[in-house]
């Protein structure tokens, strides 16, 4: 009995714990986000120095956001600002709007409550790039030189042969002959610049490689690349709730040209600097006074992520416990509304991880929420199907000896049935936290933080041992080790009775 | 004590119960007992509500079972199963002390209740604190008995309680549960195949075939005054264990 009601306890203070976290108010903080490559990751650090020199409480936990999400991450006010291009917006986020001034610009961003701060000083297009020996000796200075040389043999990234404001016009613009067009990787396009299996590649005019493989980026004499004017992207009400903030922020106005932002890129990308680090020196610079990086040791790293990835599990699998038990009964009690349960949680466990976590996104927003939300209905299936099937597999014969007895289903419940499914339903939970160990490291991809972070950086930096050592290896050890503590609850929980087989 | 009128009960379209009607007379033992699938169990599963009647009605003590009822009726009833039916996670103290808990009985007075018990069962008290896979079959029978009689039951039914027991154990039990009987003076249900079981413990003997009672009485009566042709046979075909029976008391 005592061990029903420590479950029961057990259970309850999860629940507790998941309604706290929901209504717990968010710290009063300048939330500042990036998207997921060098370049706006730099450039998130360099806004929270600057805020933070001029006294704001700032925080960059919201780096390298996939794809859009930094876009969703503002417009629901998750993040208060970061780092966008002017192309980017009226080419992609805004296509629809068909935006062709800077007054239609503004409006829109003013109808989503959004403003446009300061524009940091360089674009940073797409563009074309040549080895600089190779581009002299053909005497190629600009795209239209392109023209003369149909042997050259070049490689695109995807994108960028498939977006309408590249190659598709680009080719028609210049009446560009090359018949050796092909698709492929981007940081691969570089690689094949560097060893010479092709000539031209798409770049963006700020990529640390220029500098790096000594590039010459070709003038685009035609004019025919939107402008991706780099500037910083905010909520509209930031000045009234952080009054001085936009202050603060105007000083990086004009201060990053584009030779500025490579150098930054590959202080990064080439000299295993810290975003962070590269932020600081580059302010100091810029804006006087000193800057200091808050740069995490990579222990402290992994530490903050353990934390992370075990609150995105703990949050999730208790609320799945709480909610998965109850139908499970439910299931196991009930025959066709249990065969609508066990379906309806087996559909669930159908849909792709990332899917799921996709389909949170427009509901939920970014962040920690859309990831836990996913992986507590992940959690489900394992739990409910073992505590109905706990229940199912009880003999026949004890079940008439409970109702024998005279004791009211709800005793039969609490006193028989369930001490009776513990091993079972344990094993679910079981199966469940490791399932969400593991899944957790998906919320990566949805800025929740975890294990999943690194290994998301890792990827968009290339950088394997990230990947490995700061995201993988961990989260195989925390699976392992939450394998290994539910072994041993199982082993205190079990009732006693249960533990050996009948001699007979 | 407790009365079946016209009951009858179909199980997927085979008929396990005929129309029937049977008295069970208190402060006596009556035994069901006929073949395998006659009956017998259904109409005992009946009398404490595990199986709901088709058609009559079951009345203990002038009251008609109904699902309202039911669960106080059963408090008041005891019931031991072939094998004992006890609870693998509680203690042969936990299994026995169930119903007195949930009743919110003191755990000194379940301790004293189970301590007149352990005695009247001639179970070994330092086996109260075991689980029911570390005792024996005839140990566990004593513990379902315990538990059956825990809150001083009006009558008691038991399903084949001793049908799972070699026969020394069987032949202890048999001895110590007619002692109990008599000395509670309870009413009991009991069934079994086994006409030396029947004999031994029946003062009433109800045989049934095929879902309806062929003939009730004394051993007696059933031996010397068949109403039936079947029950001649099903008497001589154990006719071993009658014949060793009468040779001990004619």
């Amino acid at each position: 009995m005592k061990r029903g009601q420590g479950l029961i306890i057990a259970l309850l203070v999860c629940a507790a714990g998941v309604a706290a976290w929901w209504l717990l108010p968010r710290a009063d903080t300048i939330q500042v986000g990036s998207k997921a490559f060098t370049e706006s990751v730099v450039l998130g650090d360099t806004l929270v120095q600057v805020l933070e020199e001029a006294g704001f409480e700032a925080r960059h936990d919201r780096a390298e956001m996939q794809g859009q999400l930094a876009w969703l991450a503002l417009n629901n006010g998750e993040i208060d600002l970061y780092i966008e291009y002017t192309g980017t917006l009226t080419e992609e986020l805004l296509i629809d709007l068909d935006i062709q001034s800077d007054a239609q610009l503004d409006a829109a961003l003013a109808e989503r409550g959004l403003k446009r701060g300061p524009a940091l000083g360089f674009h940073n297009n797409y563009a074309l790039g040549m080895r600089e020996a190779a581009a002299d000796e053909l005497g190629i200075r600009a795209i239209s030189d392109l023209a003369r040389h149909p042997e050259l043999r070049i490689r695109f990234s995807t994108a960028f042969m498939a977006r309408n404001d590249c190659w598709p016009t680009l080719r028609v613009r210049y009446n560009l002959p090359q018949q050796d067009v092909r698709g492929i990787e981007h940081n691969l396009a570089y690689t094949a610049l560097a060893n010479g299996s092709c000539d031209v590649t798409d770049v963006y005019t700020t990529d640390g490689q220029i500098e790096q493989l000594n590039l010459r980026v070709l003038e685009d004499d035609l004019g025919h690349f939107p402008a991706y004017e780099a500037f910083v992207l905010h909520r509209a009400d930031l000045e009234e709730r952080y009054p001085g903030a936009s202050e603060a922020l105007a000083q990086l106005s004009g201060q990053i040209d584009e030779t500025r932002m490579t150098k930054l890129n590959a202080a990064v990308q080439y000299e295993g600097r810290q975003p962070a680090e590269a932020a600081a020196s580059f302010l100091s610079d810029v804006l006087g006074g000193t800057y200091t990086a808050k740069v995490e040791s990579k222990t402290e790293q992994l530490v903050r992520n353990a934390w992370e990835h075990l609150w995105l599990v703990a949050v999730s699998l208790g609320a799945a416990i709480v909610m998965a038990l109850p139908l499970g009964v439910a299931a196991a009690k009930l025959p066709h509304f249990g065969q609508v349960i066990l379906a309806g949680v087996g559909i669930v466990q159908t849909i792709p991880s990332l899917a799921l976590l996709a389909f949170m996104i427009p509901l939920l927003g970014t962040g920690v929420q859309p990831a836990i939300v996913a992986l507590f209905l992940y959690s489900l299936l394992p739990i409910v199907r073992n505590t109905a099937t706990g229940l199912h597999s009880i003999p026949p014969s004890l079940r008439d000896s409970a109702i024998a007895l005279g004791l009211p289903a709800k005793a039969r419940l609490w006193r028989v049935e369930l001490p009776m499914a513990t091993r079972s339903i344990l094993a679910g939970i079981k199966i469940s936290a490791v399932i969400n160990v593991g899944t957790a490291a998906l919320g990566g991809f949805v800025g929740a933080g975890g294990f999943g972070q690194p290994i998301v950086t890792g990827l968009s930096r290339v950088d394997k041992d990230m990947i490995i050592w700061q995201g993988a290896v961990p989260a195989s050890i925390l699976a392992l080790a939450v394998q290994g503590i539910f072994e041993l609850a199982e082993r205190r929980l079990v009732p006693k009775g249960l533990r050996s087989k009948p001699s007979g | 004590m407790l009365e079946l009128v016209g009951v009858t009960k179909t199980f997927d379209g085979n008929t396990a119960v005929h129309p029937t009607s049977l008295e069970i007379p208190a402060a006596a033992t009556t035994v069901l007992i006929g073949p395998s699938g006659c009956g017998k169990s259904t109409l005992l599963r009946m009398m404490i509500g595990l199986v709901r009647p088709d058609a009559g009605s079951v009345t203990f003590e002038d009251e008609s079972l109904a699902p309202g009822n039911l669960i106080s009726i059963r408090q008041r009833l005891g019931y031991v199963i072939q094998d004992g039916g006890l609870f693998p996670h509680l203690t042969a103290r936990g299994n026995a002390g169930l119903l007195a808990s949930y009743l919110g009985w003191s755990n000194q007075r379940i301790a004293e209740r189970l301590e007149e018990l352990t005695e009247l069962t001639h179970f070994p008290g330092h086996g109260l604190d075991r689980f029911p896979h570390e005792l024996s079959g005839g140990e566990r029978q004593r513990v379902s008995l315990m538990r059956a009689l825990m809150l001083d039951p009006d009558m008691l039914l038991l399903d084949e309680p001793l049908g799972a027991l070699d026969p020394m154990i069987r032949y202890d039990l048999q001895t110590d549960l007619k002692e109990i009987f008599e000395r509670l003076a309870k009413t009991v249900v009991l069934v079994t195949h086994d006409m030396g079981e029947a004999s031994f413990f029946g003062h009433q003997i109800v045989l049934m075939r095929s879902g309806r009672i062929v003939q009730q009485g004394t051993v007696n009566e059933l031996l010397h005054a068949p109403a039936d042709p079947f029950v001649s046979q099903f008497i001589n075909a154990q006719r071993t264990v009658l014949d060793s029976r009468n040779g001990v008391s004619p």
